[in-house]
């Protein structure tokens, strides 16, 4: 854009640094398909030994984000996460799928929703990404708010539960996955998007690709570094696992199902 | 003590996880007030001061709340907070998508999904798709939460007589704006409040075999639901998707057929009261959670199921 009194030739200079970067926030969590086990004491999940994955939200995330660079609309992935010493791992995941590089923010790997809204604000300060992505929730704490707070905090407009994002210049268009179906928004540019199943599907990274990501940077930052001191709001005081069902019975036919949902579970006219 | 519920509603009526919110505001206890923020809302403001558990409804009308656009609605809950120990709505996409604004706001870490209060500052929630339930306590003053739809039995809908307060809206944000909503019509129960549902899965195969859900579901009085592989296959609708990710059920009986029973579906409707599974896999892990588990063609048992039905 060129502002009143500036110079053309002062745009044209201008111009080659104005990159549209995406920030995508990324979540390392259990694999989707482990059935996971509560720790006999109450404590917590028991996660010794267990595959983790990118949360499967946040892998759509890199996608899109990637998707929009290969169509020319960005020239930036930037991957972000927040957690512990194995994080870097997960990070490389991003870069094979096609992320740029990305960023480690240190910290305990059970950090609360606000706080890492807090941290990917300070992020989002320093690199000014046009669009930041998050998943729309993480497949172990169940939460769904970082995207949402990550939006109040810096003032952007948001787009939840995205199944389909067309980028138009300085707006974006976004159909969201509602209860009632789908409904369409149309946001300006900076905004958040949080994501949905059906927003695409992502790749899987080929060998080239996963050999190229061991050179991607990975830079590590402290939250002290990005100037934010981390403060836990809630305890958990217990988990456990829910009750279980009482073995079931296998029936023979629909009539003996018909049978048993009428006289004995009684749940049938 | 005081609890604002913010209602979930269409403008003119109250959606029923509204009276689930109001249920737990009312194990919370203290006065209980519901906020209804619309365009055109007064049939459902009114609907809110008939309930029994209601002691005041707050009505902001104004077009900025038209469709709920968090950067509009979660501003105006701010500005009433003040007044309120606990902000409470429903763990809706309308919910899911304003209340992590407001908690932000107010520097709140928000507790999303509660399905029981242990104390005013002590709450239940699911984690892991439903594998574990957490006590969660909150050193928040002021505590922000979303309630799970099937984690309490809603109030009664009627019985009361509070009094509507007109509040001021403000303009919109204007850094988002509703362009359409397509949604889904149907004349069978919802989802999240029906009292019998069956589901197809993959095993389906099409779009068009859900058809043989419809009969069943008919006589049953039934809503239909899916699997997100169902889903993801393009067999229909997002809307129809029970499990982690999509609908949370609670019926009396869930049926589900041609469903293997990934973790994530599983979490969806666990919930349920009786659960029948129908599916040619006999090692398909949907029969250690089944009640009633039919091992058959579905193409043959539904049919049968239809006519057995009378």
């Amino acid at each position: 854009m060129v502002r009143e009194g500036e110079t053309h030739a002062r745009f044209l200079l201008i111009q080659p640094l104005v990159r549209m970067k995406v920030l995508v926030a990324i979540k390392r969590v259990v694999d989707p398909n482990v059935n996971v086990v509560v720790k006999p004491d109450g404590t917590g999940i028991d996660l010794t030994n267990t595959k983790m994955a990118v949360n499967p939200f946040c892998g759509i995330g890199i996608e899109e984000a990637v998707r929009l660079r290969e169509a020319g609309t960005a020239e930036e992935v930037i991957a972000v996460t927040v957690g512990g010493a194995k994080c870097p791992e997960t990070l490389r995941v991003c870069l094979a799928q096609g992320a740029d590089r990305a960023i480690h923010i240190e910290a305990d790997d059970d950090v609360e929703p606000l706080a890492i809204a807090k941290l990917v604000k300070a992020v989002y300060e320093r690199e000014e990404p046009k669009i930041v992505m998050f998943g729309k929730q993480s497949i172990d704490g169940d939460n769904g708010q970082t995207g949402q707070m990550f939006a109040q905090l810096t003032g952007l407009p948001q787009a939840t539960f995205a199944s389909e994002l067309t980028v138009n210049g300085d707006t974006a268009t976004v159909t969201r996955e509602v209860d009632g179906g789908l409904q369409t928004i149309k946001t300006s540019i900076p905004m958040v998007l949080t994501t949905d199943l059906r927003l695409n599907e992502p790749r899987y990274a080929s060998l080239p690709n996963i050999m190229q990501a061991r050179k991607k940077p990975i830079e590590t930052v402290s939250p002290a570094e990005l100037g934010i001191e981390i403060q836990r709001h809630t305890e958990v005081l217990d988990v456990s696992p829910p009750p279980g069902r009482a073995a079931g019975i296998k029936v023979e036919s629909v009539d003996e199902l018909v049978d048993k949902l009428r006289n004995d579970a009684k749940v049938i006219a | 003590m005081s609890v604002l519920v913010v209602a979930d509603h269409d403008n003119q009526a109250l959606k029923p996880v509204t009276l689930i919110s109001l249920a737990a505001a009312a194990e919370i206890g203290g006065d209980v007030h519901v906020l209804v923020a619309g365009q055109n809302c007064e049939s459902a403001a009114n609907e809110a001061a008939q309930i029994g558990v209601v002691n005041q409804v707050l009505v902001a009308d104004a077009e900025a709340y038209a469709h709920a656009l968090p950067e509009n609605v979660a501003p105006l809950v701010v500005s009433l907070s003040d007044n309120y120990s606990h902000l409470l709505t429903a763990h809706t996409t309308t919910g899911k998508n304003f209340m992590p604004r407001v908690a932000a706001a107010l520097d709140v870490q928000m507790i999303s999904d509660i399905m029981g209060v242990d104390s005013e500052d002590t709450f239940k929630r699911l984690i892991y798709a439903g594998n574990a339930i957490a006590t969660v306590k909150t050193s928040d003053e002021k505590k922000v939460l979303t309630v799970r739809g099937t984690g309490f039995d809603g109030v009664a809908p009627g019985g009361g007589n509070a009094t509507i307060e007109m509040i001021e809206g403000s303009a919109a944000d204007g850094s988002s704006e509703f362009v359409a909503d397509e949604l889904a019509k149907s004349e069978r129960p919802e989802l999240t409040a029906a009292g019998v549902v069956i589901s197809g899965g993959r095993g389906m195969q099409n779009g068009e075999n859900f058809s043989l859900l419809e009969g069943i579901a008919d006589k049953l009085g039934a809503a239909i639901g899916a699997s997100r592989a169902a889903v993801d296959a393009g067999f229909v609708p997002n809307d129809m998707q029970v499990g982690q990710t999509g609908k949370i059920v609670a019926p009396e009986l869930y049926i589900a057929v041609g469903i293997s029973g990934a973790i994530q579906h599983l979490a969806g409707r666990k919930d349920s009261k009786v659960i029948v599974a129908i599916n040619k896999d006999p090692d398909a892990p949907i029969f250690q959670v089944a009640d009633y588990g039919l091992v058959a063609d579905l193409f043959d048992a539904l049919p049968e199921f239809e006519s057995a039905l009378g």
